[in-house]
């Protein structure tokens, strides 16, 4: 009904293109993360006062924020393609240690560390899509085995060649420079590389014809093969780029840190859905937006690193997110099924 | 008469322990609608399922303009120029209609690297052709196909099938799950597709909007072809009663009568 009475003041209304785009972008799958993401920043603007709002607070979520969105954008995708990726965090760590033992613990040039760890990576994530695409188990049991998996023959095998499980690594000038320096001493490099892949992951999904693909195979599997669509090949590339982004941020923090450990890379698996999720991406796939990846991702940092500004126990951290996270969810499926009752207003006469 | 545009010869489909489909033979031809009629279970989803590539037939023969076929696959299905809508018309609800619209087949602009997805020509697309089908009040191809109406959303993939050249077209229960103003849309949708020569299977287990635009018709029961006729050759009466299985529907309405008149008698007082 409240449809009928905005029909006669829609000359007026719809006149401001501003109204009529902030309209419309509640009809997007990003509406309710970008209120997520400014809501927890006011909060702690508010509550953590201006060491929060200090470059020096800045940094501390935004390098967070930067090492998960490298993860969680290719995750997104595959989150939206239909399928999850819980073996990020043991990618992450094989990599990373596959660099330090062959630079660090051999001293074999850096370059060849850097090109292996990804290629373990890449390696890994395509084998999660031949064994996700072969097999048809569900990518949760197929992942969270390649977890457990890559995990105990990352930490056997440092233990056999090295004797411990953690490497040291003394990263060269060069290689410091492109993946581990702090900018202006607070910033991580790894903030331009975020805004490299999200530039990248953006255009493939909003501009190309795979993006329409990925929603369609998210959408119905089934309809998705039968127009056509190389489902498979499309999955086993998208885990592969999933494999690339975990030892992407493998290599960005053994050089940052100068060295791995075995267990690093962990808290990624959660985090990393937690960010998608929050973003606005449907778990079951089929809908979402790299723009709403992004600012879950944020919303994720703000929370994760704003408690230590608000002087609170930070116990209470886990406590938030968890009603963040409900939340978030809510306020995205209140915009989804906005967006399946209304047409979004053109300003044309139907 | 001239050569059908699909000939299926005694086909049939076992699966494990039962035989869903025996022996059923039937021509389709070019701007004809052939109404597919038979009660739940009786088998018309899993002929459906064979003629769009997902099952292979355990036996009998297909052909397509005169030459014998085999479905590999849903995707080979269309290469022959067969569509098929299932039920609920169309399954990417969290897409746009300008996006559903061409799934598979996006149109491209620009060039190498920086070839990207034509969204808006996809949009300006499906609209006209929707509204090319009489449907005027979707306007805008970015709206979620989930937003449509069930109707819409049946014109839309019909509307799609046809745009890429589709020349015999599946329609699995499209109006099953409509009201009564937008199942009189899809029917004439139907029409508007058999005057442009466009051979149409309709499935349905509604007896009225069969005899409003089919042709031909068949019905199965358990499996089987239990009648196949042309239009006028049965009446509305006759049908019903053979999909209920024979005498059913006679002695229902005697029970029905005898019923009426005890309540008449004991509860009016
Ligand atoms: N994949 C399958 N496996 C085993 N039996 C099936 C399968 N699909 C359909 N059937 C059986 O085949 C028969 C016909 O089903 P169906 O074609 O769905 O009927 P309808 O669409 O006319 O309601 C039913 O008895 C059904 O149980
Ligand atoms: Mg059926």
């Amino acid at each position: 009904m409240t449809v009928q009475i905005s029909d006669t003041a829609r000359p007026a209304a719809a006149g401001t293109s501003s109204g009529r785009s902030l309209r419309n972008l509640t009809y997007r799958p990003e509406a309710g993360a970008l209120i997520g993401t400014l809501g927890v920043f006011v909060f702690f603007a508010i509550f953590g006062g201006t060491h929060f709002l200090a470059s020096a607070g800045t940094a501390a979520w935004l390098n967070v924020a930067a090492e998960l969105g490298i993860i969680a954008l290719p995750v997104g995708l595959l989150m939206i393609a239909g399928e999850l990726d819980l073996s990020v965090g043991s990618v992450l760590a094989a990599s990373s240690m596959t660099m330090a033992i062959v630079s660090g613990y051999w001293g074999a040039p850096m370059i060849l560390g850097i090109v292996l760890a990804l290629g373990v990576g890449v390696t890994a994530g395509a084998l999660n899509g031949l064994i996700v695409t072969r097999t048809n188990v569900p990518s949760f049991v197929v992942t969270l085995a390649t977890l457990f998996g890559m995990a105990g023959l990352t930490l056997g095998l440092s233990r056999v060649i090295t004797g411990t499980t953690s490497v040291a690594l003394n990263p060269d000038p060069g290689s410091k420079a492109v993946f581990g320096t702090l900018i202006a001493g607070q910033f991580e490099v790894a903030i331009l590389w975020w805004i490299v892949v999200a530039l990248g992951v953006g255009w493939m999904l909003q501009m190309t014809k795979y993006g329409n693909w990925i929603l369609a195979v998210g959408g119905d599997k089934e309809s998705a093969r039968a127009a056509g669509i190389p489902t498979n090949r499309l999955k086993i590339a998208l885990y592969t780029g999933s494999g690339f982004g975990a030892a992407l941020v493998g290599v960005i923090q053994t050089i940052l840190y100068n060295g791995a450990q075995v267990a690093n890379g962990q808290s990624f698996v959660f985090n990393s859905i937690i960010a998608v999720v929050v973003g606005g991406v449907l778990l079951t796939g089929g809908y979402g937006s790299v723009v709403g990846i992004v600012f879950g991702t944020l919303t994720f940092a703000i929370v994760n690193q704003g408690i230590y500004y608000t002087g609170w126990n930070s116990d209470w951290a886990s406590f938030i997110l968890g009603v963040l996270i409900l939340a978030a969810v809510l306020m995205n499926n209140t915009f989804r099924r906005l967006a399946l009752s209304h047409a979004p207003r053109s300003g044309k006469k139907a | 008469m001239t050569q059908p545009l699909l000939r299926l010869t005694d086909v049939g489909k076992s699966f494990v322990g039962t035989n869903a489909l025996e022996d059923i033979s039937l021509e389709v031809h070019a701007g004809q609608v052939l109404c597919l009629l038979g009660d739940n279970g009786a088998g018309k989803s899993t002929l459906i399922k064979i003629l769009s590539g997902f099952h292979a037939p355990t036996s009998g023969t297909i052909e397509v303009d005169g030459q014998p076929v085999v479905f590999k696959s849903p995707r080979d299905v269309s290469a022959y120029g067969i569509a098929t809508v299932h039920q609920f018309g169309g399954t990417f609800q969290l897409m746009s209609v300008g996006r559903s619209f061409f799934v598979g087949v996006e149109p491209t602009k620009g060039w190498g690297p920086f070839k990207r997805f034509d969204k808006g020509l996809a949009g300006e697309i499906a609209v006209r052709e929707m509204q090319s089908l009489g449907i005027t009040r979707v306007t805008d191809g970015k709206r979620l196909v989930g937003s449509l109406s069930g109707g819409e959303r049946q014109a839309l993939a019909i509307a799609r099938a046809v745009y890429f050249g589709a020349n015999i077209l599946i329609l699995d229960e499209p109006t099953a799950a409509l009201g009564v103003k937008e199942a009189t849309h899809v029917l004439r949708i139907i029409m508007q597709a058999r005057a442009k020569g466009v051979a149409v299977i309709f499935v349905t287990h509604n007896v009225l909007h069969a005899m409003m635009v089919g042709d031909h018709f068949a019905v199965l029961i358990h499996g089987r072809k239990a009648d196949d006729f042309h239009k006028g050759e049965r009446t509305r009466e006759q049908i019903t009663d053979l999909m209920a299985g024979g005498e059913a529907m006679a002695d229902l309405e005697a029970e029905l009568a005898a019923l009426e008149a005890s309540a008449g008698s004991t509860g009016r007082s």
